[in-house]
């Protein structure tokens, strides 16, 4: 769970660089949205016309594909990313009764970010951990057979690693 | 020799702390100066058993799980090393029943090997298929592949080899073969073993069908959900290409054939192949209109082979052995083995590959245990989101495709989700909704406005207003859904829906005999 998103200062050379390393692939958007989001942790506003210049695509034709993807993300999200499977293999084995739980604990909906910053919860819909569940993504980590007890633990770990 | 130790590096091993008990063998084998070689191999697939470690004995190999690492001193303390015997023995690995009685064809080699090390794919058997196939002509190779009678594992179960025969006869200057590794179905995990466990399987299937049609490029089309298969997969590539097995002269063929990993961006309706074809082509994931095929018109406008994990995989042993070794598995018209996934609420979970024909009373009680709550099952999903629930009265019908559409239901991408009885399946019938609404492409308006509806008629059902009114509306909804959406998201959601009114009615406050 080492995988910190990077702070959100936006580096416009950066950002360029990113979408002239990507261009002359075919079909270029995708993998420049991810190029970008990697680095960003999201895909900011200000990237919108500079990919449009960069693909000779409309501005609204790049908001289109940004919007449409559930992966995307306009804003910075908090230092960690939870997602929390809400598929049915999960659901078989008690992820209603997860999701409630994380919501309540961390205080906020799907899409928010905690108040200092340390996490943002997302949905899911299936990890391929069907066998293990209720599972979580956290960053780039897999957990499966997560209790409710196992999920405070894993987020006290991830804000203690922002405290350290 | 040093003694060989293997821990999975599968993502299910590593979400219940495989790694954890890999630096602790090393760290305790260490601390006791014992010389090991420590292999990071796929899963076997017995996930109740993860992590599963191994080790290499004179008489094959011995397996201990699950593992915890507070485990581990003590393992060494029972001589692990020469597969002593623990409390988590489990015996020799080929000897666990749940893997010894399946029928292992495309999943054969997940679990044996380091799934990136090309001498041990090759040590087992590996690119025999794609050597076979190097010495054809294309359009024998395509033969081959409709004689073995596959069918698309990824749900629609369309012969493979038609598909193929088609992209073959299209004259273009550039063909391309896609696969769809967008496996966004819940109870679903067979395409991500293959590419976390064994991706130069399927690397080979895309070669061979590269070659026999005639393509010379292909893509990867990968859920961004799976973060382990994509970094598997961009090694295995580059490996390969490295040694030749990719590249403009595959094995001095004088064959092109390249190959890229491409990550979609969370839309599940991007499994549907025109959809994926918009989103590899860098646009929304909308699905298009049908015809063209993708087989004349397909990614970037050109002639495409786009086929599933499972199928593409499932090619180098039907190059290997033959069409006919293929074919004579199965029952009917479903020739072959499918790998199916059993998930949810079940004891032994996992990938149990089995030739068609097998029943759900099979996989789920003899090979699942039943549920992992101990608790009665009472309905299992067959065929991810859009597949009907299944009643136990019905887990005697074979799995076979035509068998399980008679009934209304399908076997799809083979997911397996069983429920206990504390199952609510008025929630879960508008969950099918739900989902439905959230991952419409929005083009066709079945599918965009009838989800939404269909939540809030459920709601209604659920809430007593006017239910019989409102049942007889769901069903008219779901009518129109079935035969009015452009693909199966629209056309299929209504599956679980109607298959858990109709089988489960007193779940919505309809009187069982009443709904008779």
């Amino acid at each position: 769970m080492s995988s910190h998103h990077p702070a959100p200062g936006v580096d416009g050379r950066q950002l360029q660089s990113l979408v002239d390393r990507h261009a002359d692939l075919p079909g270029a958007l995708l993998p420049m949205l991810h190029a970008i989001q990697d680095e960003f942790g999201h895909v900011p506003e200000q990237a919108v016309p500079v990919i449009a210049r960069g693909l000779n695509l409309s501005r609204a034709e790049v908001h289109g594909v940004i919007t449409f993807y559930h992966h995307f993300r306009s804003h910075a999200p908090g230092r960690h990313v939870v997602q929390v499977c809400r598929a049915e293999a999960c659901q078989a084995v008690g992820a209603v009764a997860l999701e409630a739980h994380a919501k309540k604990c961390l205080g906020i909906d799907f899409h928010e970010t905690t108040a200092d910053g340390a996490v943002t919860l997302e949905a899911v819909y299936c990890l391929g951990n069907c066998a293990v569940g209720p599972s979580l993504r956290v960053d780039d980590d897999i957990v499966g057979r997560v209790t409710p007890e196992r999920f405070d633990a894993i987020v006290a770990e991830l804000r203690a690693e922002v405290s350290a | 020799m040093n003694t060989r130790i293997y821990v999975p590096v599968d993502s299910t091993a590593l979400s219940l702390g495989a790694d954890k008990v890999a630096q602790a063998i090393a760290a305790e084998a260490a601390k006791r100066g014992i010389a090991i070689e420590l292999v990071r191999n796929g899963s076997r697939g017995a996930f109740f058993l993860e992590p599963l470690v191994e080790v290499q004995t004179p008489a094959g190999r011995v397996a201990y799980g699950p593992v915890q690492p507070k485990d581990v001193a003590a393992l060494f303390d029972a001589g692990l090393v020469t597969g002593g015997s623990h409390a988590l023995s489990l015996g020799l690995t080929d000897e666990i029943g749940y893997l010894k009685n399946q029928e292992r064809l495309t999943s054969a080699r997940i679990g044996l090997t380091d799934p990136l090390s090309l001498d041990d794919y090759i040590d087992h058997g590996g690119f025999v298929g794609l050597d076979n196939a190097l010495a054809m002509s294309g359009a024998d190779v395509v033969k081959e592949v409709t004689e073995s009678g596959l069918r698309g594992r990824g749900g629609a179960a369309f012969p493979t080899g038609i598909k193929w025969n088609t992209v073959l006869g299209a004259v273009a200057d550039r063909k391309y073969v896609v696969c769809n590794a967008d496996e966004g179905d819940s109870g679903t995990f067979s395409d991500r073993m293959i590419m976390e466990g064994d991706p130069y399987c399927l690397i080979e299937g895309m070669t061979i069908a590269g070659i026999a049609v005639g393509a010379t490029q292909g893509y990867i089309y990968l859920r961004s959900e799976y973060p382990h298969a994509f970094a598997t997969l961009k090694e295995a590539i580059h490996r390969a290409r490295a040694a030749g097995w990719l590249g403009d002269n595959v094995r001095n063929s004088g064959k092109a054939f390249e190959l890229e990993v491409r990550l979609g961006a969370g839309a599940y309706i991007c499994g549907e192949e025109t959809s994926l074809l918009e989103s590899l082509e860098g646009k929304r994931g909308i699905v298009r209109f049908k015809p063209p095929l993708p087989a004349l018109e397909g990614l970037f406008g050109k002639p495409t082979v786009i086929n599933n994990v499972i199928s593409l995989a499932s090619v180098p042993t039907i190059l290997a052995q033959g069409g006919a070794f293929y074919r004579d598995f199965g029952m009917g018209r479903s020739r072959g083995t499918l790998p199916f996934q059993l998930a949810g609420n079940i004891k032994r979970g996992g990938l149990v590959e089995k030739a068609f024909g097998v029943t759900m009373n099979e996989l789920i009680h003899d090979f699942g245990g039943g549920t992992l709550s101990g608790r009665p099952v009472r309905a299992v999903q067959v065929g991810g989101p859009l597949g009907a629930y299944v009643p136990a009265s019905q887990f005697d019908l074979p799995l076979d495709y035509e068998e399980y559409a008679k009934h209304g239901a399908m076997i799809g991408h083979g997911g397996i989700v069983v429920f206990d009885d504390t199952v609510d399946m008025a929630h879960m019938a508008r969950y099918a909704m739900e989902f439905c609404a959230i991952e419409s492409c929005g083009k066709c308006t079945p599918c965009r406005i009838g989800s939404t509806r269909g939540v809030e008629v459920i709601d209604r059902i659920v809430a007593n207003e006017q239910r019989g009114r409102n049942i007889a509306l769901l069903q008219s909804l779901c009518d129109t859904m079935l035969n009015g959406s452009l693909c199966a998201l629209g056309g299929m959601a209504p599956y679980p829906v109607l298959s858990a009114l109709n089988h489960f009615p007193e779940d919505f406050g309809v009187d069982k005999t009443e709904a008779a």
